[in-house]
């Protein structure tokens, strides 16, 4: 790599997206930032398992890929006496709606998920795991299956890994296009060559998991961050961030701003400061409504957003949730009936058709809004919406039920005015729209 | 019915697996018999069910349920444009409209020439690029505004016409 290189700009406060240029992804690059020495001084020292757990613990770190489940927590639900196979999965199957984070780490610095998922399997005694990609990547995925390679080859992966007695062996699977295998259960259905239908839970997969063995699932952004934690403590994570929410997290700002992009930010970071970094309103238009955490959360209105800060407490106090760190933004122009469309027809397309109220539900959902947006509304549709919406949450095996119906909830809940103006006069409230 | 070499790359993807999961091999072996023939016809279905010992009904309802997977033969060349509301806030609706208008198809359908198909898609997990499109299922093109979609579609007729794929 040469020197002049362009760093990517992920922000002054990124940790697991700094010194990146785009090209330096491979081992050699990785190890010249300090790349597995975390996995290098754990198995030279024989730390044991349990110090690595607490370590993660003491950090805060939670799930990154949209539930925010402490990490460390999660890792001590494996049973550490089983003696049979215990499985590692890594979630990368992106597709949730404005996420596109773990894409970046998968191109740009895969070794960081490779050296988090060793030391994640060292300290549950797993040998085997998989990196579950989203299909619609493909050069991500190959970009993967290279790293693998040079890390088999450099020894951080195989049998006896650094003479350690420790033996490991990852593997990349690649998704074909089906959002609810982003749900942990169904990718652990697809992962064993079947539809992606979700499982009931319990039991949970740290006891049934893949093949039915104990199996620990996390993202790829809350594997990517391991390596500094152990490098640098969990309690320096933790400071990066506030109480019980330690660390950065890569905020994927889409939508209606002048630099869309990746930002990797301090949890608690104010969303102004954010949305500064991304550029601002694109064209100078001003904020009329942001969803926070992926299509699945519920939007906030500007003024509310503006006054928020963005880790996982603020964002819940303010009335939607962090999620997967997805910040949709959209401005004056933006008709809320015409976008709650678009993401109804999503969940409406996606209902893996398992339990009865998602399936019918989000088709229905989707049928009312659109004969609100196409100037048929009835008066007493939006308290169809809403009813629709609660038979739906709650009623299914997975949340992708859910995922359908807080948008909807959240929509006519912030927004009724322009709702009814779309039923009263078949016309929207806004000038234009998406 | 696939190539030897078809046959390596399954093979490879089966060694990832226990030896008694081959199952899970079954989504890497369809696309793989997908880009050989450009869908997957039947026999190609129960060719793979019988390579990796899958009830032929097993292996349908994989090919059924992954949206990438090709069930009708398409065109040489099949453009999926994601039109998901981050994509749509910056502009991929217009993209998708100038698409059809250029090729003269709607969505789901192919050109007279057999050239392009022309799909709607969900979130790709690109959103910071949009407008966002693939083709065929791993060429990932970003911020396709109508110059960049031109330029793409010269590229792929020279190359239709030259028979590459």
């Amino acid at each position: 790599m040469s020197a002049s290189a362009k760093l990517l700009d992920y922000g002054p406060d990124a940790i697991i997206m700094a010194g990146l240029t785009g090209a330096n992804w491979r081992l050699a690059d990785y190890v010249a930032r300090g790349g597995y020495d975390a996995l290098k001084k754990i198995l030279a020292e024989k730390v044991p398992p349990t110090t690595v757990i607490a370590e993660v613990k003491k950090s805060a770190l939670r799930g990154r890929g949209g539930a925010g489940f402490p990490t460390g927590l999660k890792w001590s639900f494996m049973p550490q006496q089983y003696r049979g196979d215990k499985y590692l999965v890594c979630n990368s199957d992106e597709g949730e709606p404005g996420t596109f984070k773990d894409r970046d780490i998968l191109r740009y610095n895969p070794h960081a998920l490779i050296e988090g998922m060793a030391i994640d399997a060292y300290a549950m005694g797993c040998a085997r795991a998989y990196n579950y990609v989203h299909g619609e990547i493909w050069e991500a995925y190959e970009r993967c299956e290279e790293a693998l390679a040079e890390a088999f080859d450099a020894g951080f992966l195989g049998d006896n890994i650094l003479d350690s007695g420790f033996s490991f062996h990852l593997f990349n699977h690649h998704g074909y296009g089906a959002y609810i295998c982003g749900e942990e259960t169904a990718l652990l259905e697809s992962l064993e060559g079947k539809k992606g239908q979700p499982r009931f839970k319990p039991p949970f997969p740290a006891s049934f998991g893949l093949y039915g063995k104990p199996t620990t699932i996390n993202n790829t952004e809350t594997f990517a961050a391991v390596p500094w934690i152990i490098r640098n403590g969990g309690e320096a994570f933790l400071n990066l961030g506030r109480p019980n929410n330690g660390g950065t997290k890569i905020f994927s700002v889409s939508g209606d701003v002048a630099r869309p992009g990746n930002y990797e930010v301090r949890l608690g970071t104010p969303f102004a400061k954010l949305l500064e970094m991304a550029g601002g309103m694109r064209d100078g238009r001003s904020l009329k409504a942001c969803i926070p955490g992926g299509s699945s959360m519920p939007v906030l209105p500007g003024a509310i957003m503006m006054a928020t800060d963005m880790d996982y407490e603020s964002i819940a106090k303010a009335g939607s949730m962090l999620g997967s760190g997805a910040v949709i933004v959209m401005n004056d122009t933006r008709c809320m009936v015409k976008s709650l469309l678009r993401l109804s027809y999503f969940y409406y397309e996606e209902s893996c058709g398992q339990c009865t109220p998602c399936r019918e539900g989000t088709g229905w959902l989707w049928r009312v809004v659109n004969r609100i947006e196409c100037g048929q509304g009835k008066n007493e549709d939006l308290d169809l919406l809403l009813s629709v919406s609660d038979n739906i949450a709650g009623r299914t095996i997975c949340a992708l039920g859910d995922a359908a119906a807080l948008p909807v909830k959240s929509f006519v809940g912030h927004f009724r005015d322009e709702f009814q103006h779309h039923i009263d006069h078949k016309q929207c409230l806004v000038p234009t729209y998406v | 019915m696939l190539s030897e070499a078809a046959l390596r790359r399954i093979d490879r993807e089966i060694a990832k697996y226990p030896p008694d999961q081959k199952q899970s091999a079954v989504m890497s072996a369809l696309a793989i018999a997908q880009d050989e023939k450009g869908w997957l016809p039947p026999e190609a279905m129960d060719f793979v069910a019988n390579y990796l010992g899958m009830p032929p009904v097993a292996v349908y309802e994989v090919a059924t349920f992954y949206a990438m997977y090709n069930r009708q033969p398409v065109g040489k060349y099949k453009i999926t444009i994601c039109t998901n509301l981050p994509c749509a806030l910056q502009d991929a609706v217009q993209s998708a409209e100038y698409l059809k208008a250029k090729l003269g198809v709607g969505f789901g359908e192919t050109t007279s020439d057999g050239l392009v198909t022309l799909q709607e898609g969900e979130c790709m997990g690109a959103c910071g690029d949009a407008p966002v499109l693939i083709v065929n299922n791993k060429r990932m093109c970003g911020l396709m505004q109508p110059e960049k979609i031109d330029a793409l579609l010269a590229e792929l007729r020279a190359a239709g016409a030259g028979g590459e794929r």
